[in-house]
């Protein structure tokens, strides 16, 4: 097998605290192939957003690595610094964050926060920059007179696709996106959405996408991640988990939103929140919510295995059991 | 535009007729206006749980915070139990009424105070609005009321400070607010938006629980159409200030009469269904509201408008029984006149 655009290895990220250290990402394995859609998916505080910020080397004390590799085309991040961090970061790899009208700068026109992340690489000239923001600005459908706007004057759902025309500004082979889309309604989320995979079919970049709504990503991802406590509890192809989750956790998520068509039942949710990753339950992290809970779950904790082609880590299913 | 009687329309817990509220843009001299709300006429009955459907910047936030009399209409008026309200002005007048009609937020982290324990709002409450319970039977009553909603064990969980509950249980602390005061009508503001996708389903049981068991009423306001379904027995949709299309839940999303309603139906996202390209704009630019010509809201993302669509502003119709919808087309359809309009689209 080639080797994945996106290596990450064995990642652990904890927040140091003095009450204890808060451990947001345990041993983590996530491989992106060039040109995929690899959606993260869990609720608030399952890490992964933090799991995105260490990909993208944003992570800032009292976050910390605390183990594992990341290599994207070959390259070790965790030991980039300086110089050679900031060539690659946006020119190879760019992040979308939540908060659009937080993340542009409200003292700048697009072209000008354009300009800046383009002068941070390179030598270019006005012109240059001017005909790469129109550029991009088509890219993400929005009328290229509004280069010379400000963020406030723009919708929520253009602010986000300006983010993302600034994503693109390089042609990047990976962008990393941590719920674009959560500020938005429902027709401007499916609008966002189905740019950014037509954009991906034209340019070719891979895409982690983390979101805490499963059914957005349904019709848009190759492959999804379930993560929950700071841990991956399942992975499979997008159809596969959906057709069949195997994980209690995965199975809750997945009844957990209503539909609007088909019949109207009492669904339940998940009962409880997710654990104080001071202090995680002990053998499986879910148990306590875990509608299927067994004696053992108590206290063994089950490994990520294969389960014909699905990684799920329960020890409903006997890879997981294994020591 | 007025809503069309219906049969049992006296029997409304809450009504508004031609409620509107505009907001001045600008400097002193600027003639320019905001039509955050345009005449809209509603109603929810005892024991119904009515969702008020739209996207950001449609005017439901405004309307509920009209019916919670924190704005003043521009114009129209609100009727609750047979009373008109919206010139309530005495602080006896205001807490009887919102002792009635409490609002649920939609910020679970902003709308408690953070220095206190929960039970304060919750005792403030019943000490405002039934000052004839004794401290002895306030603390019972609010330990029944964070029972109700979930928040077990009370005793326990009264003593506790925002910070060391869940953003699910702040908001149950919202509804045990709410509950509180014996309230005959609920305004819910999006409780559930900010709330993770697995906690969200408890909350939207709970306030199906209050409806059939305390027998309140429940105006949910959300910008998520399945969770309107799951909840509401009636639904209501705006656009641009303009309620578009009202009527019963499965009415509207199994046959949706307005196109932006169709435009809503198809844009949810669904995993168990293949998608499909819904028809019509859907990245095209907000509505204009701001000094607002005449003429239905929608048109310029609508793919079946008419002429006469950007003319003439279309008022709810009645398409179906207790199905309405201010469309054109719609109605034209509906009554096999499509000829008719396109004659006086001609005429014009």
């Amino acid at each position: 097998m080639a080797v994945p655009l996106l290596d990450v290895r064995d990642l652990s990220v904890a927040y140091l605290s003095e009450a204890g250290d808060v451990g947001a990402v345990d041993h983590v394995d996530l491989a992106v192939e060039a040109g995929e859609f690899v959606a993260l998916v869990g609720e608030s505080s399952c890490g992964k957003s933090t799991l995105v910020f260490a990909i993208a080397r944003l992570l800032a004390p009292p976050a910390e690595q605390t183990g594992g590799t990341i290599t994207f085309r070959g390259e070790d991040l965790v030991h980039l610094r300086g110089e050679a961090l900031r060539h690659l970061r946006w020119r190879d790899y760019s992040v979308v964050m939540q908060s659009a009208m937080n993340a542009l700068n409200p003292m700048k026109s697009l072209e000008a926060q354009f300009g800046d992340a383009m002068r941070a690489h390179e030598h270019v000239s006005r012109s240059a920059i001017r005909q790469r923001t129109v550029e991009v600005l088509r890219l993400v459908g929005i009328d290229p007179v509004h280069r010379q706007s400000y963020p406030h004057q723009l919708s929520g759902g253009m602010r986000q696709r300006a983010m993302i025309a600034m994503a693109l500004l390089f042609s990047p082979s990976l962008i990393l996106m941590d719920e674009p889309t959560s500020a938005l309604d429902v027709v401007a989320q499916r609008s966002l959405m189905g740019q950014i995979t037509q954009l991906q079919r034209e340019l070719g970049f891979a895409v982690v996408f983390v979101t805490h709504d499963m059914s957005l990503v349904s019709h848009y991802s190759d492959r999804l991640v379930v993560m929950y406590a700071g841990q991956v509890v399942e992975a499979a192809p997008t159809a596969t988990l959906f057709g069949r989750p195997l994980h209690p956790y995965s199975r809750g998520l997945f009844d957990a939103f209503p539909s609007i068509r088909g019949p109207r039942t009492r669904l339940t949710g998940i009962p409880g929140s997710p654990p104080d990753l001071r202090r995680p339950p002990a053998g499986c992290r879910f148990h306590p919510r875990c509608p299927v809970v067994m004696e053992a779950c108590r206290t063994q904790a089950p490994r990520l295995a294969d389960q014909d082609g699905t990684l799920v880590r329960c020890l409903r299913y006997p890879g997981s059991a294994a020591t | 535009m007025t809503m069309p009687a219906v049969a049992g329309a006296d029997a409304a817990l809450l009504r508004t007729e031609g409620l509107t509220r505009h907001f001045r843009l600008g400097g002193m001299f600027s003639g320019r206006q905001l039509h955050a709300v345009d005449g809209v006429s509603l109603e929810i009955r005892p024991r119904e749980i009515v969702a008020l459907v739209g996207e950001s910047g449609s005017g439901k936030t405004t309307v509920a915070r009209l019916l919670a009399l924190l704005y003043r209409p521009t114009s129209g008026r609100i009727v609750y139990d047979g009373r008109p309200v919206d010139r309530l002005r005495s602080r006896r007048d205001l807490l009887w009424y919102r002792g009635q009609v409490p609002t649920v937020f939609q910020d679970p982290y902003g709308s408690l105070n953070p220095v206190f324990r929960v039970s304060h709002g919750v005792l403030r409450a019943l000490q405002l609005h039934r000052p004839e319970l004794s401290p002895a039977a306030r603390q019972a009553e609010a330990e029944r009321v964070f029972e109700t909603v979930g928040l077990s064990p009370a005793r326990r969980l009264l003593r506790a400070f925002p910070y060391e509950l869940s953003g699910g249980q702040r908001q149950r602390v919202g509804f045990a607010q709410a509950l509180a005061v014996q309230p005959r009508l609920i305004l819910a503001d999006e409780p559930v938006s900010m709330l993770d996708v697995s906690i969200r389903i408890g909350l939207l049981n709970l306030m199906r629980d209050l409806r059939d068991q305390a027998g309140v009423s429940i105006l949910f306001i959300t910008h998520d159409i399945a969770s309107a379904r799951y909840l509401a027995d009636r639904m209501l949709v705006m656009y641009g200030g303009h309620l578009v299309e009202t009527g019963p839940t499965e009415a509207i999303l199994g046959a949706p009469r307005h196109p932006y309603t169709q435009l809503l139906v198809a844009s949810a996202p669904d995993p168990r269904q293949q998608l499909t390209e819904p028809a019509g704009a859907l990245a095209a630019e907000p509505p204009r509201v701001i000094d607002p010509p005449d003429g239905c809201r929608f048109v310029g993302r609508c793919p079946v408008a008419v002429a006469l669509c950007a003319q003439r502003t279309p008022a709810l119709t009645q398409l179906a029984p207790e199905h309405h919808a201010a469309c054109w087309v719609a109605a034209a359809a509906a009554s096999g006149e499509r000829a008719q309009v396109a004659q006086q689209v001609l005429e014009r």
